[in-house]
């Protein structure tokens, strides 16, 4: 546990006694709640709001509790006490989410108080983790680090977290609220699949502005966010987000759970009358009241650790001749590396994503040797990305030959980010009470069945997520393909969808005909694969070769096996 | 459960009228929305408040602000929590000064919410001790965003602590 005249963490918001003492305030309250129950005080009915704003779920077999990583960013020492909350209290691993997190499924009602104090002591909780309140902040994985980055958007994510932390009004909201928060051009956050989505850059006087998405969301009616407000002044970043979640506290409807998101709000009214209607409550607030003063922001900037990045003049000269030297390294610096801005560093995405693996899985094990590489490697610095992988944003390049040697050496050396194995699949029918079917095993078959790296590379970048239900928690709408687990007559198929986008060229995936039975869509999907591979015009990616030609090209490879 | 407020029981002085009983002619008395003209045209100096539900527009008291005296606000479930967007309106938007009730079945854990949005009071149909209601609102000291009572921020970003 690091103290008040520690050095900072690198990369997110050190605490200090105040935070700490709400967190423990937080537990002792958590736990009196649960006693609560378990002395009847509490129907279920009563206690699940209470239990889902602190994480903790009821899945197929057992409490699953969620974990926050706020905007992603976590230290080895807070990844360390997971590894060994994993070890003692689920069966020896953890799982990372689409929106940073992380979750254990085997957990017992009874140790959540004992798993919530550990998780204070490394300044982490589950609060909001779930139920109807706004949820985990979601940020850039590459935040302070990508080379095309205008503007580091950890701090407002972190004054976001803040300011929505057991917020008074918005705690029992219509429906969960996700709010996402990009400082790069290049959108890597899903900025337009979120309920606000935020993109970030410096403003006329220095300061930062803000686009501001709004009704964006996957689900079971996908809808691409609008654009609510261009420019807004970081000042009022506050008072504008409070505007608008109250305008959705107000009117968004709690008659359907499945129309309670504030997305089929902003279809309802119109994006004109809801904007009406939050440009009238930001014009009655005070102001001066929710004014995000700029000696505000910089008193929280000023409480994350920097690294200090020093390098080696040579250290991009002795990459390029690492790479020349050893092929296999080559390829992995291809597909698992990222510009960074200072030319002697760079950020290494590793994989979770193993060749017919468990999308996202990790054990306690390899959370312990991913703490260890990142005080090697990477200032203590930790990210878990929304695709289920795992950043060590500062990486200098002389030192990235050595690094990779040991994650190859544990089996997270696999070259597939932003390829056919990087699948984002939801947990469905192994775990999930609502699934209709399972998700995982497509993932792993699929990723098995893709696994030599060489054919992957020359397919190039493709996007598959695999939901086990219309919940779409696998993202299947905005997957290149889509893969959406269906029930017909007990029976488990899927449905496919192609060309959906969550980057810059958003899209939703359009469904290309009936429904696959389980034993056929793996194969089905490795001929629509082949026919991308003759029909597409030099390196042309799988979503341009769709879009240039369409559907139909494809539906007789998904439907007419030669 | 008796009338709370900042967590101490507290007499309640008012008589809630329901939808169809008889009108008093005097005394404090609490009539639902449906009836607030009738409230109102009772006389300037008899005590009035007003009931609403959780899909009334607090503007629309407005008109009527001046001559209330409590607005109870309702939570039909604990999980509706339109009454915290009214309460907080009605503080922020509409100069409220008078009670705000908050009537129906709110938990006990969202009485620090209540409170920072601007309850007053509670009265609800729960019966669990007083006691779980006075250490929900003692557990947690701190804050971190503005909210109706104006708590002053301390040191740094945006936090504040409660009292
Ligand atoms: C077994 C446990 C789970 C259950 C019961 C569950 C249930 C749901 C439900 C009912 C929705 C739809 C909510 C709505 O549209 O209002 C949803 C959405 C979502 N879930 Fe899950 N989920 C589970 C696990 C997960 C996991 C493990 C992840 C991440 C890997 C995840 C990520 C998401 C995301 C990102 C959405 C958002 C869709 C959107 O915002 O439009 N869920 N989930
Ligand atoms: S998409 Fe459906 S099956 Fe998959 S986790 Fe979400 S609710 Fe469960």
């Amino acid at each position: 546990m690091s103290t008040d005249t520690a050095p900072l963490p690198v990369g997110r918001y050190a605490y200090d006694q105040v935070d700490r003492t709400f967190l423990s305030q937080r537990v002792a309250q958590f736990r009196e709640q649960v006693n609560r129950r378990v002395k009847g005080d509490l129907s279920e009915d009563e206690f699940k709001p209470l239990r889902l704003m602190n994480g903790l779920y009821l899945q197929l077999h057992a409490y699953m509790l969620r974990v926050a990583v706020p905007y992603g960013m976590m230290g080895s020492d807070q990844m360390r006490m997971l590894a060994h909350i994993a070890r003692t209290y689920d069966r020896d691993y953890g799982h990372f989410t689409t929106r940073q997190n992380i979750q254990f499924n085997w957990i017992r009602l009874e140790d959540t108080p004992d798993i919530l104090q550990h998780l204070a002591d490394v300044d982490m909780h589950a609060i909001q983790t779930s139920g109807n309140c706004i949820r985990n902040v979601t940020c850039d994985e590459f935040a302070g680090a990508a080379a095309d980055e205008l503007l580091d958007p950890r701090i407002h994510a972190e004054i976001l977290r803040q300011w929505s932390t057991l917020h008074p009004e918005f705690s029992f909201l219509p429906r969960k609220f996700k709010i996402a928060i990009s400082g790069s051009p290049h959108d890597r956050v899903a900025a337009r699949f979120h309920d606000i989505g935020l993109v970030a850059r410096p403003g006329a006087q220095g300061r930062p502005v803000f686009d501001v998405f709004v009704g964006g969301g996957l689900g079971r009616t996908p809808i691409i966010g609008v654009q609510l407000r261009d420019n807004l002044p970081e000042e009022d970043l506050v008072a504008y987000l409070e505007a608008i979640v109250r305008v959705y506290n107000a009117y968004g409807r709690r008659d359907n759970m499945y129309k309670a998101r504030i997305k089929i709000l902003v279809q309802a009214l119109g994006v004109e009358a809801f904007r009406e209607k939050v440009d009238a409550e930001f014009a009655l607030m005070d102001r001066a009241d929710y004014r995000l003063d700029p000696a505000i922001v910089d008193g929280i900037r000023a409480r994350f650790g920097i690294p200090e990045l020093v390098a080696p003049a040579d250290a991009a000269q002795k990459l390029a001749a690492d790479r020349k030297a050893d092929p296999a390294f080559d390829r992995w610096v291809r597909t698992n590396t990222h510009p960074h801005r200072n030319d002697g560093f760079i950020s290494a995405v590793i994989s979770i994503k193993p060749d017919g693996g468990i999308p996202g899985d990790v054990t306690a094990d390899q959370m312990d040797l991913i703490a260890e590489l990142a005080d090697g490697w990477s200032f203590g610095e930790i990210r878990v990305t929304h695709m289920q992988n795992v950043v060590l944003g500062h990486v200098r390049k002389d030192r990235l030959h050595e690094l990779w040697g040991k994650l190859v050496a544990a089996g997270l050396g696999t070259p597939n980010i932003g390829l056919v194995g990087d699948i984002i699949a939801c947990p469905g029918l192994d775990y999930c009470s609502l699934a209709n079917a399972r998700s995982i095993p497509i993932a792993q078959k699929l990723s098995a069945r893709f696994a030599d790296p060489e054919l992957q590379e020359r397919i190039g970048r493709l996007h598959i997520n695999i939901s086990g239900c219309i919940n779409a928690c696998g993202h299947h709408h905005a997957g290149h393909i889509g893969i959406l687990g269906v029930d017909k007559r007990g029976e488990e198929f899927f449905q496919l969808t192609l060309g959906g986008s969550a980057a810059n060229d958003v899209a939703i995936g359009q469904i290309i005909g009936p429904a696959l039975p389980e034993d056929e869509t793996v194969d089905a999907i490795a001929r629509l694969i082949d026919t991308y591979l003759v029909l597409r015009q030099g390196d042309e990616q799988f979503i341009d070769t769709y879009r240039r030609l369409g559907a139909a090209s494809f539906k007789d490879a998904v439907y007419a096996p030669a | 459960m008796p009338l709370l407020e900042n967590g101490h029981i507290k007499d309640d002085t008012w008589v809630t009228v329901t939808e169809d009983a008889p009108l008093p002619a005097t005394g404090a008395v609490i009539v639902p929305f449906a009836r607030l003209e009738e409230g109102l045209a009772r006389g300037a100096d008899a005590p009035l408040g007003v009931t609403i539900g959780p899909d009334v527009d607090v503007s629309l008291l407005r008109p009527a602000l001046p001559r209330l005296g409590l607005v109870a606000v309702t939570f039909t479930t604990f999980r509706d929590g339109r009454a915290f967007t009214q309460a907080r309106a009605l503080r922020e938007h509409l100069s409220f000064t008078g009670e705000i009730r908050a009537t129906g079945k709110p938990l006990p854990d969202q009485y620090e919410f209540m409170l920072r949005c601007g309850v007053t009071t509670v009265q609800t149909e729960r019966a669990e001790d007083i006691s779980v209601w006075q250490q929900a609102h003692e557990i947690i000291s701190v804050a971190y965003q503005p909210s109706v009572l104006h708590e002053r921020r301390q040191g740094l970003g945006l936090r504040r602590f409660l009292s």
